[in-house]
C-alpha cells in the first residue's frame, strides 16, 4: 500500500508532506507519525495533502484526532490541498469548516 | 469472473480476504467499472471509489473486531452489477450483524465537541454518495446494497 510521508521544518512549523492513498491500510502510519510529532512537543503542524490521490473517512479521522491533540496544547494543524477530488471529501463531510485549508505550504506558515 | 446476460447487465463477483490491504483492490475494481461506463464521469468515479472504500472498511473492521458472531477469516464478498446506466454493488460481510438505526449522531461540524469523533463518518458518506442504499441482514453478518447512477453527489453529509 502506497503512503509516503516526509517531514520538514519551515518557520517554526512542522510540515508533513503526505503522498499516496490514505485509507484503513495506511492511516495507522499517518496516525503514528502525527502522534510522534505531538509527543516531540511539535504543536504547529502543516499537513500537506498535495500528493494525496485518495482519502476516506479513516484518513479524515486521523486528521481530526491530530487536530484535537495539537489544539489541546494551544497549537494548530492546517492543511494544504488544491486537488478538487480531495477537497470534495472535506466539503461533503463539512470538515472544510473544521480545518483551515490553504493552497500552499508557504501560505500556511506565513500567518 | 464476469458474465453478461441478454439484458446487458454484467455481473462481477469478488471474494476478498478481510484485511485492510484489500480495500484498495476494491477501489481499483469499482474505479475501472465506472471508467468503462460512458455515463459516469471522473468525479462520479471518485464518488464510487470513496463509497466502496467506506463499505469495505466497515465490513473488514466488523469482521476483525472480536465481536460475538464476527468471523475474522470469512471473505468479504463484493457483487457488482453493471449496465443500463447504473452500477449496483452489494458488499457482504460476516461481521456478526449491525443495526444502522442505532448509530449515534455527531455534533455539528462547527461545534468544538465534533473533535471528539474520529470515526463514524463512513455511513453518512455512503448515504450521501449512493442513490439507493439498503442494509440487509445476511447469514452471519450484513449485506450493504448500494445503487449508483451517473449523477455526481453534491451537498453535505447529515452527520
Amino acid at each position: 500500500m502506497d503512503l509516503r510521508l516526509e517531514l520538514s521544518e519551515q518557520g517554526g512549523w512542522s510540515v508533513l508532506e503526505v503522498g499516496g492513498e490514505v485509507d484503513v491500510a495506511t492511516a495507522p502510519r499517518l496516525r503514528e507519525q502525527l502522534i510522534k510529532l505531538v509527543n516531540d512537543q511539535r504543536f504547529q503542524l502543516v499537513v500537506d495533502l498535495s500528493g494525496v490521490d485518495f482519502i476516506d473517512s479513516t484518513g479524515l479521522g486521523v486528521l481530526i484526532g491530530a487536530l484535537k491533540r495539537v489544539r489541546t496544547q494551544g497549537g494548530d494543524l492546517v492543511l494544504v490541498c488544491t486537488e478538487r477530488r480531495i477537497l470534495k471529501v472535506f466539503e461533503i463531510t463539512g470538515l472544510d469548516q473544521v480545518f483551515q485549508i490553504h493552497e500552499t505550504v508557504e501560505a500556511s506558515v506565513a500567518r | 469472473m464476469a458474465a453478461a446476460n441478454d439484458t446487458e447487465v454484467a455481473v462481477i463477483e469478488l471474494a476478498l480476504p478481510p484485511r485492510p490491504e484489500v480495500v484498495s483492490v476494491a477501489r481499483l475494481v469499482v474505479g475501472a467499472l465506472a471508467a468503462a461506463e460512458p455515463a459516469f464521469d471522473d468525479e462520479r468515479g471518485a464518488d464510487l471509489r470513496l463509497a466502496v472504500s467506506e463499505v469495505c472498511t466497515n465490513a473488514i473492521q466488523a469482521q476483525l473486531a472480536a465481536r460475538s458472531g464476527a468471523d475474522p477469516e470469512a471473505p468479504i464478498v463484493l457483487r457488482f452489477e453493471v449496465g443500463q446506466g447504473s452500477i449496483e454493488l452489494a458488499v457482504q460481510d460476516h461481521g456478526g450483524g449491525f443495526d444502522p438505526g442505532r448509530l449515534g449522531r455527531h455534533p455539528e461540524v462547527t461545534d468544538p465537541a465534533r473533535l471528539e469523533f474520529e470515526g463514524g463518518l463512513g455511513i453518512p458518506l455512503i448515504r450521501l454518495l449512493a442513490d439507493e442504499l439498503e442494509f440487509r441482514a445476511s447469514p452471519g453478518g450484513t449485506t450493504v446494497v448500494m445503487t449508483f447512477g451517473p449523477r455526481v453527489s453534491t451537498g453535505r453529509v447529515d452527520s
